[in-house]
């Protein structure tokens, strides 16, 4: 179980000639639940995007695990304006998941819809596979999403600041669901956001960016580093 | 049916209708995906940019399509890019390109030519435009895109819904922009010259924009426009035939009939 899903060695990413974050040395190991916290332009978009291959690092390597190299990296994004409005069920948009491992071939084999059923079954949304994506509620649409992610693999899922637009009873459903599969289901969570007073009770591991690494390691020490007490903004104190 | 059997006993028209049905199909096949990425200008971007590389053509005595389809491919990439980079916003770059090329267009044709019928046909359509080449162009147009459309259908699917989980999972994306500019720069210089210039990008946005009023899968989606482009293009023809109303205009006219159709059975359904 020790096998390394990501790990980054010392990596830049920029654009053009100027480097938006520099030196970052992390991994990720089966179990983990690691959070990226830090403020507004501190590179956390950023590094998001290089770990999933969208932008090539600058310098230093990064390295993913045989199984992820196959299927691409799973994740949740930010919702953009086109699919506000876009015609497809449930069940296309959770199977156009399973596209990465599918190669060449045109079509989706039985075994594909089997496992985006069961990870539709497992987000509890199979009753909803024939419903318009764009009629959902924004709790469902991020449960969709997920499944999708899901079908490219049960490794990791990464997850860039998943819980904007969500009212307070869906974040804490989310966070419920996210720590279910995190526990339960063995899969690898990587969260970029901004919601430290959550963070600090879900995630096991925090890094915080501020264009290099400020802090790297378990939540507990995390809360004792200045970094941690300036960003909880005292939350501590309340309780 | 007498009116039907009348048109096909002229070949010109014949000849209208294959070409036409062919290019109204792919037009509105692609068009699902750019209306779903939000270029949907971009049909009327390259129609104009294939009015200035037609213009040129004739000024200089060259083979149009020969001219005119590089030209266009070359300018649908170019605003495909221009939008990855995102240094000038899409519709702001196609309304330039499309301006720009238009009245370069223009002073090429008033220097050389002046402003003949086939100036006109260009701008505004002609249903005698379509020679025996041009509908075997469409026809084998028409059947790339089928084809491309069905082998590629769930990667198109993902990269319209959302590209960066596609790339993510490993899709090459600029890959798949690349064919669609492709294939709608080729599909638009073709139907340009019986749609004309201004009204062919009608063929791209209408049938999908339909569509989206009524059905909820982007299956249905896709077969809806299809066959909405189809049979409205079919409609329009017989239209314009008997009434003697220029071909494009007419088309145009049974697609916004059909959107109407579809927004109220929308409505109703909401009730």
């Amino acid at each position: 179980m020790s096998e390394i899903l990501l790990k980054c060695e010392h990596v830049d990413f920029g654009y053009e000639n100027y480097d938006v974050v520099k030196d970052v040395s992390m991994e990720i190991v089966p179990g983990d639940y690691l959070c990226i916290v830090g403020a507004n332009g501190s590179g956390k978009s950023t590094l998001m995007k290089g770990l999933l291959g969208l932008l090539k690092p600058t310098g230093g390597t990064i390295t993913l695990s045989e199984d992820l190299k196959k299927s691409g990296i799973g994740y949740l994004p930010q919702q953009t304006p086109a699919q506000k409005d876009f015609p497809a069920t449930v069940e296309e948009v959770v199977l156009s998941g399973c596209l990465g491992m599918r190669g060449k071939r045109p079509f989706y084999s039985m075994n594909e819809r089997k496992i985006a059923a069961a990870n539709m079954e497992k987000l509890g949304i199979t009753d909803l596979k024939k419903s318009c994506y764009r009629d959902l509620s924004g709790g469902q649409k991020q449960r969709a999403l997920i499944a999708r992610a899901l079908c490219a693999t049960d490794k990791l899922l990464i997850l860039d600041e998943p819980i904007t637009g969500l009212d307070p009873s869906t974040t804490q459903d989310f966070y419920r669901l996210i720590r279910h599969l995190n526990r339960d289901e063995h899969v690898a969570v990587l969260m970029v956001s901004h919601d430290i007073q959550n963070i600090v009770t879900q995630a096991n591991k925090i890094l915080h960016l501020k264009q290099t690494v400020q802090f790297y390691g378990p939540v507990e020490e995390y809360k004792k580093t200045q970094y941690g007490r300036e960003f909880l903004g005292g939350a501590e104190s309340w309780q | 049916m007498a009116v039907i059997m009348e048109m096909l006993s002229y070949p010109f028209l014949v000849r209208a209708l294959v070409g036409g049905i062919c290019i109204s199909l792919c037009a509105s096949l692609l068009g699902v995906s750019l209306v779903l990425k939000r270029y949907s200008m971009i049909g009327d971007g390259l129609s104009h940019v294939s009015f200035g590389a037609l213009s040129i053509a004739m000024a200089f005595g060259w083979a149009p399509l020969a001219v005119s389809i590089p030209v266009v491919v070359v300018a649908a990439v170019l605003l495909l890019r221009i939008t990855g980079n995102g240094k000038i916003k899409s519709d702001a770059a196609i309304a330039m390109i499309s301006a720009g090329s238009l009245a370069i267009g223009i002073i090429v044709t008033s220097l050389t030519t002046g402003m003949t019928t086939d100036v006109s046909s260009y701008m505004f359509g002609s249903i005698l435009a379509m020679s025996k080449e041009d509908v075997f162009l469409s026809v084998v147009l028409s059947l790339v895109v089928l084809g491309m459309y069905v082998i590629f259908y769930n990667k198109v699917f993902a990269v319209t819904f959302d590209e960066s989980f596609a790339k993510a999972t490993g899709v090459n994306v600029p890959a798949y922009n690349t064919i669609i500019a492709v294939l709608t720069a080729v599909t638009i210089v073709l139907g340009m010259r019986m749609m004309g210039a201004m009204l062919i990008s009608s063929l791209v946005i209408f049938p999908a924009l339909t569509s989206m009023r009524v059905f909820k899968s982007f299956r249905g989606v896709v077969i809806s426009s299809g066959v909405v482009s189809v049979v409205c293009f079919f409609i329009g023809l017989v239209l314009s035939y008997m009434y003697s109303i220029p071909a494009g205009a007419s088309v145009v006219v049974v697609n916004l009939a059909a959107f109407g159709v579809f927004f109220l059975v929308q409505m109703v359904r909401q009730r």
